[in-house]
């Protein structure tokens, strides 16, 4: 029995690997998935305001000595201040993509496509989320997912109502990016500690200043192009620093978005005819 | 025996649920609690190597669904943690008051060097210092924490098959 379910494993990791995203067992992950999703929905929204008293708790922490002046205050408003937390917090990021899709930097060959975080990733091996709209809202691959702040990622795997997203924090991705001050040019991508975003390929001769805002450069070459539309802010600079030994500067970048504390996104999907 | 291995089931798939849309995103000092490979801690230790391997096989598959990750992964890796917690708790854990915690902060730590090696393996990025040196002591902790209720939990649930088969009477031979 033991032996059995090893091997089945094994014949699921070989057979996953090797076949294509259309495979039967892609297939039937994603209706697995489109299966499970309603249950996810209802599990993070029951958990929600447990998580939320438990992130005030949190910041309680950290703000400790403002705590103690601020205690009978907070005694009377801390019932008040759970309940609303959550509602506030999703209001807030709502008006952000609100504001954004209304606004003049939305990119006009893409119709935005709303979706509710639902899953994380459990592991440190990968930064990824797991949206709730999929192919039926019309996600395709390597679409891009944004917020209100800026650029969050990738759609690297779709299913028919959910979608896994590649955070911008993952290993593995990476961003053409430019400098709206300068308009130097870059890679955008986690530094080999795994902890800091930074603008890699900035070459000695380009001006890079901290405080400056970088944004994806949405490049087109030929056939060749970027998967992000151009102007999507990414982040700001917070240090730029450079060695006599090294070709290219160091330039670390602070992302916009609050990536631990993501609950809605809008997946950009192309316009029918969208170059 | 069906209504046991239905209510096994249904434990990990609630666990497998809390844990893909609530417990990963809990970070408390860079730890992060793993509700599933607790659940399957206890249900084998309740159950033994069979049926933890099934439920491990179970959740992983369950987890990787919903995910969206590589299929087999987790099951591979729960599927063999399962096993071996319910040897243990058939030989050596029997009985004793401990057996859960040990189980828990063995297989955890067991569990995080495997996933790192299997993801070495399949050439995805493996971070080691973050794996076995930021977090693991901290996810070690959460498990722990977690470890006296969700046993506590599964007891509860499977308890009236244990209640069932226990001993009833006791005939002395020769008598």
């Amino acid at each position: 029995m033991v032996g059995v379910l090893t091997v089945v494993s094994l014949a699921l990791v070989t057979v996953y690997f090797r076949e294509s995203d259309g495979g039967a067992l892609h297939s039937l992950q994603s209706t697995g998935a489109t299966v499970l999703s309603p249950f996810e929905v209802g599990a993070e929204r029951v958990a929600r305001p447990f998580r939320d008293a438990a992130g005030w708790f949190d910041g309680l922490l950290d703000a400790k000595s403002e705590n103690r002046k601020l205690k009978e205050q907070l005694d009377a408003l801390r019932q008040e201040v759970i309940l609303t937390q959550s509602a506030l917090r999703e209001n807030t990021q709502l008006k952000k993509l609100l504001t954004y899709l209304e606004g003049p930097t939305f990119p006009k060959d893409y119709r935005p496509v709303a979706a509710r975080v639902i899953a994380r990733a459990p592991s440190q091996y990968t930064q990824q989320i797991v949206v709730s709209a999929g192919k039926n809202d019309g996600i395709a691959k390597h679409d891009a997912v944004v917020t209100g702040d800026g650029l969050v990622g990738e759609v690297t795997k779709v299913a028919s109502h959910v979608a896994q997203v590649t955070l911008l924090t993952d290993p593995q991705s990476a961003v053409s990016a430019l400098d709206i001050h300068s308009n130097a040019d870059g890679l955008l991508q986690l530094d080999q500690s795994g902890s800091t975003l930074i603008l890699d390929r900035v070459t000695k001769d380009q001006k890079v200043d901290r405080g400056d805002v970088i944004v994806t450069s949405g490049f087109r070459s030929g056939d060749l192009s970027s998967l992000y539309p151009r102007g999507i802010p990414l982040g700001v600079v917070t240090s730029v620093s450079q060695t006599d030994t090294d070709i290219y500067k160091k330039v670390q970048v602070d992302p916009y978005v609050d990536f631990p504390n993501l609950e809605a996104v809008i997946v950009l999907v192309k316009k029918p005819g969208a170059k | 025996m069906i209504l046991d291995s239905t209510k096994a089931a249904a434990l990990v798939f609630v666990a497998a649920i809390l844990q893909a849309s609530v417990f990963s995103s809990v970070e408390i000092l860079n730890g992060t609690p793993d509700l599933l490979l607790v659940t399957i801690i206890c249900v084998a230790l309740l159950r033994g190597p069979v049926v933890g391997a099934a439920a491990g096989f179970w959740g992983g598959i369950l987890l990787d669904t919903a995910n969206l990750a590589t299929l087999g992964v987790t099951s591979l890796l729960l599927t063999i943690s399962g096993y071996w917690t319910g040897r243990y708790g058939e030989t050596t854990g029997r009985d004793r008051a401990h057996a859960p915690f040990v189980s828990v902060a063995v297989i955890t730590f067991l569990y995080a060097l495997g996933s790192l090696a299997f993801h070495f393996v399949l050439g995805e990025p493996a971070p080691a210092r973050t794996v076995l040196w930021s977090t693991l002591f901290q996810g070690i902790a959460l498990n722990l924490a977690l470890t006296w209720p969700v046993y506590r939990l599964a007891r509860l649930v499977l308890r009236q098959v244990e209640r069932r088969e226990r001993v009833q009477r006791i005939h002395a031979l020769g008598q």
